[in-house]
């Protein structure tokens, strides 16, 4: 199995990002503090177990019903936001996504962006494109806000800068905007609005999200709590809204149940502050709203799982983030650690479909499988039926022809001849029998190291007599 | 399972689907059959033996095919889907007789309930007897507690216990509250709570070797929210989490241990104080 690596030639690996991590007391207190209180959050907003229950089985099975039409859904979708006068853009890759952008910026002869939070821009590495040709983007989602300023990514779907404490917020905003240093947080947040507020009045674009594209009625629908996602869509003459081809539902009514189990699994809310529904272009008679609307449908990977009768599931996510509040794991290293742009039990099995198995080998295993994730899913992906998965195509020789981007990523001749000899050994009763029999026989001689079992525990001492032996006197029978 | 909602006429689905039914018990069996599991086999044996004992006190013969190996859930976890099948057919060969199969283990009790099907989704003809398997295993708290119907007097002096649930027994098995109910029935043990006691241990198999930092981190805070509970010793239902558990405890110099469930229960009810 796996051996003790030094940590110095981690440094680029989860395991060496982890332990980076679980050495900052400060991270880690942040985390459990947040994590903590957003169980809790979510465990009063649903006091009902069998509505809840039930509310999730519906969930998965709206989610599931979309998928299962999703290359139908996609062109109604289309038809309908072209009728509605939104112009509809398909990109397969993120470059191609960033181009269309791109070119949708310079056909205003833009150079600045205010976003509102969307995890597909930062999955498209937006500003970073963008900022190579000149052009500003500017986060205005308070958390995104933060991060941006500090030259960081996302820690978190929904808390963008969750592993920052206000105190840490209250030195950077001294730091990079020079003002007095508060741990009001109220203070803090007006400082943050009185900056973004201009930009919005004089970004040439603006970019958002979406949370759900519904077909039928060509709506785009975008949650959010601050009041910038609305300013970010309707302030600026252009609108550009991203998103990966799973958002889209069949329904109005499905948006129903989905958005209550998306705002009660992410923060215990009822329902956000604001719900924007967006379905053109301002009209001649409107005195408001974007003069251009744009949907860039990004696929990046999610055909490839959604070719996968097993791994579509994976696309019924809402991104409420749920489950990474609930990771043992991701509570202790956070999100950065998984160093991809979707982090937590999510991340760890929608990345692989994005950058393949070869970027991310150790997501698969960096889970101990408790469960917690997909307990709380709002839409019930078994997770941890998805990693398992993932580890069976992350071992896969090239002859196994693995059917995950880049599988076979942990391919291992050594590990595979061990698991061989694991079989040998529990399929043969006289063998296992004798090996039981040894062990105990010779338990003083059990290894007193072995590898990385033996930096957390003693090394486990065989008993005096095995199982086998003590029930075989005990029941006095041979078989059954 | 998709593709059956393919045809399905647009807005559908606008009620919940009924729920799965809670699990209903049969009458008390004269026969089981214990699966001990390769943990307990090698390091808490004594544990399977009380099992047996807490098993024949309720007049239940107890059979231990000595063919019994491991269940193959270290290879399924580990992605090795032919190597665990393998292992995974032996078994269910040699419990393919009808009888009860008790196991001292949620996780191994998840495998023949759970995952055994996944192990053989590719052979129609082998789920089904996957599928009787999974219908007559029974986790041993759950088997003492809803077939046996148990009924104890406490023997033992009073005592202060905090109580670890695995996560395949709180998540995979459903049976999370049965050990609590156990517990409730002795008259002088103290159930205390502790911190974060739905939180997985670390362990999760290979997962403890393959990622050891934050396997390491988490077992260091169960131990010390379990040492912090106030209770004198911990006692679950889980070889994997005791191994877990007690190997840290170990490591850490601490004086406060685990022990199985089985063998706790079998000392406050038959007056023995096993070794």
């Amino acid at each position: 199995m796996s051996q003790r690596i030094p940590v110095t030639e981690l440094t680029d690996s989860f395991r060496g990002r982890a332990v980076g991590a679980l050495a900052d007391n400060q991270l880690r207190t942040n985390f459990r503090v947040a994590m903590d209180s957003l169980m809790k959050k979510r465990a009063d907003a649903f006091p009902d177990e069998e509505e809840r229950e039930g509310l999730r089985e519906l969930g998965n099975h709206i989610k599931a019903r979309a998928l299962s039409r999703l290359p139908d859904l996609l062109e109604q979708l289309e038809a309908k936001l072209t009728a509605n006068g939104v112009h509809v853009h398909w990109a397969e890759t993120t470059e191609d996504a960033n181009r269309i952008v791109h070119s949708i910026i310079e056909a205003q002869k833009g150079t600045q962006v205010v976003k509102g939070k969307s995890m597909v821009s930062e999955e498209m590495e937006m500003n970073d494109f963008l900022a190579e040709r000149n052009i500003e983007c500017l986060e205005s989602d308070m958390g995104e806000y933060i991060v941006q300023l500090d030259g960081e990514k996302p820690s978190h779907i929904i808390m963008p800068a969750i592993h920052k404490n206000r105190f840490q917020v209250a030195k950077l905003f001294h730091d990079k905007l020079g003002v007095d240093e508060t741990e009001d947080v109220n203070e803090l947040i007006q400082i943050g609005r009185r900056t973004l507020r201009q930009k919005f009045l004089e970004a040439d674009v603006g970019v958002s999200g979406v949370n759900f594209a519904i077909a039928e009625t060509g709506t785009l629908l975008l949650v959010e709590n601050e009041g910038n996602g609305r300013m970010s869509t309707t302030a600026p003459p252009v609108h550009i809204a991203v998103t990966g081809i799973e958002k889209v539902v069949e329904n109005l009514r499905d948006v129903v149940p989905l958005l209550s189990l998306l705002t009660r699994s992410a923060l215990g809310q009822p329902i956000t502050t604001y719900v924007n529904m967006i379905s053109g272009p301002r009209k001649a008679d409107e005195l408001d709203g974007p003069e251009e609307v744009h949907l860039v449908l990004l696929d990046n990977g999610r055909s490839g799982a959604f070719a996968d009768a097993q791994l579509r599931q994976t696309l019924n996510c809402i991104r409420c983030g749920a489950c990474m509040n609930h990771c043992p794991v991701y509570t202790r290293v956070g999100g950065h650690t998984y160093g991809e742009v979707y982090p937590g039990p999510i991340g760890k099995i929608i990345t692989p479909h994005m950058v393949g198995l070869h970027k991310v080998p150790d997501h698969p295993s960096a889970s101990s499988l408790c469960g917690a994730c997909g307990e709380v899913c709002p839409v019930k992906i078994p997770i941890p039926e998805m990693l398992q998965r993932l580890r069976q195509e992350n071992v896969k020789s090239p002859a196994e022809h693995p059917k995950v981007k880049d599988g076979g990523a942990k391919y291992s001749r050594k590990e595979r001849a061990l698991w061989r000899f694991w079989v040998t050994l529990n399929t043969s009763p006289g063998f296992y029998r004798l090996f039981l029999w040894a062990a105990t026989r010779f338990r003083k001689l059990a290894p007193k190291n072995v590898g990385p079992w033996t930096e957390n525990h003693t090394a486990p001492v065989p008993a005096r007599r095995s199982l086998h032996d003590l029930a075989k006197a005990h029941l006095n029978q041979g078989d059954r | 399972m998709s593709e059956l909602f393919y045809d399905a006429a647009p807005n559908a689905t606008r009620v919940a689907p009924e729920r799965a039914k809670p699990r209903t018990y049969p009458a008390r069996p004269e026969e089981v059959t214990l699966f001990g599991t390769c943990v307990v086999d090698l390091f808490f044996p004594e544990a399977g033996l009380d099992a047996i004992r807490l098993l024949e006190r309720e007049g239940i013969r107890v059979h231990f095919p000595q063919e019994q190996a491991c269940c193959g859930q270290p290879a399924w976890t580990s992605g090795y889907v032919n190597e665990a099948r393998e292992v995974a057919r032996a078994q269910l060969n040699l419990l393919d007789n009808g009888l009860p199969v008790v196991v001292p283990s949620g996780s191994c009790a998840g495998m023949f309930r759970q995952h055994y099907r996944e192990v053989f989704a590719d052979e129609p003809d082998t789920l089904k007897r996957v599928d009787d398997l999974a219908e007559r295993t029974y986790e041993l708290t759950e088997f003492l507690l809803h077939v046996c119907k148990v009924d104890w007097q406490d023997l033992g002096q009073p005592t202060r216990i905090a109580l670890h649930t695995s996560c395949s027994a709180r998540r995979e098995m459903n049976t999370h509250l049965h050990a609590r109910e156990l517990l409730g029935k002795l008259a002088n043990v103290t159930r205390l709570d502790h911190d974060h006691e739905s939180e997985c241990c670390g362990f999760g198999g290979t997962f403890s070797v393959r990622m050891p930092e934050v396997s390491g981190a988490m077992v260091l805070d169960k131990t010390r929210s379990l040492r912090e509970s106030g209770a004198v010793e911990m006692v679950t239902a889980d070889g994997g989490c005791l191994l877990n558990i007690n190997g840290s405890l170990e490591k850490q110099h601490q004086a406060f241990r685990g022990r199985h469930l089985a063998s706790f229960l079998w000392e406050r009810v038959s007056g023995e104080a096993m070794s």
